[in-house]
């Protein structure tokens, strides 16, 4: 439990190494857009940390359901880890979209269909968070937890087409246009590469925290063991 | 042709909020994992004297 594995080892050297590389590919290589200017560089950091925040909530809705076909507690753990990460990250991207915003659209937030569903998506995952902790039985948290990310989980893919479905001015740079968008682009081969190697490396990134809370949580449930040991 | 606007405040805005928050989570990691180390420490010393 104390020494780290090799595999793990490795994958945080490459970890810091691709998110170097990221930053360096969205604040250097890319070029400045022309309308915008620099503030358009957060798009690609913005971008990745909502692509990796949507996939651990994903992550935790298939952990919720392997809980409830398998009754084994690991699944929860594998749940709480996915979503604890992703609450970060999507926060960060929601912070970053603000503060696009800001001078793109003049105000830092606004109800439009994504942002709402992004806030709802935030808040329904920082709830179950909240609500575990008033449950003390750990079957019943773990039950309690799998059908919360299950349901919850419906919330992603909602966000993620609420620019296609809805009339919007958020901006729509993958898959499809915007008519009504304010500060929409066209992406330069350059942009689009500085956007992939984003996505890649965060994702990268994912998985080794992913691995790092895993440990973290295996590291508590012994922890708790050794408190019940030394009571008897 | 528009001149392109200085958003520069903005863009460094960003990044230094997406650090804290990042590295941020990062040192929360690293300080439960030591504290959990550390309990799991003093719980194994407890129970190895009260055999």
């Amino acid at each position: 439990m104390s020494s780290q594995p090799r595999v793990l080892q490795i994958l945080n050297v490459v970890s810091a190494l691709l998110l170097a590389i990221a930053a360096w590919m969205s604040l250097s290589y890319a070029p400045t857009e022309r309308v915008m200017g620099a503030v358009q560089r957060v798009f690609y950091f913005h971008v990745a940390t909502a692509w990796v925040g949507m996939l651990g909530f994903i992550v935790a809705a298939v952990a919720g359901v392997l809980y409830l076909v398998k009754a084994d507690l690991k699944w929860d753990k594998v749940g709480l880890a996915a979503v604890e990460i992703s609450l970060v990250f999507f926060f960060i991207a929601v912070v970053l979209g603000s503060i696009w915003a800001r001078p793109i659209w003049g105000t830092w937030w606004t109800w439009e269909p994504r942002l709402t569903t992004a806030a709802i998506l935030e808040m329904v995952y920082l709830a179950y968070l909240l609500l575990r902790e008033g449950i003390e039985d750990p079957e019943r948290r773990a039950r309690f937890g799998a059908v919360y990310t299950l349901l919850g989980g419906i919330s992603v893919p909602v966000t993620f087409v609420s620019i296609r479905l809805f009339r919007t001015i958020h901006p729509v740079v993958v898959m499809g246009g915007n008519p009504n968008a304010q500060g929409g682009f066209n992406m330069e081969t350059s942009m689009l590469q500085a956007m992939l190697f984003s996505i890649f490396a965060f994702s990268v990134i994912f998985a080794t925290l992913f691995w790092h809370r895993l440990r973290l949580g295996a590291l508590a449930e012994k922890v708790e063991q050794l408190k019940l040991k030394a009571l008897q | 042709m528009e001149p392109t606007p200085d958003t520069l405040n903005y863009m460094l805005a960003g990044y230094a909020i997406f650090s804290i928050t990042f590295f941020g989570y990062l040192v929360n990691l690293y300080l439960r994992w030591q504290r959990l180390r550390q309990d799991e420490k003093d719980l194994q010393e407890q129970i190895a004297a009260q055999k």
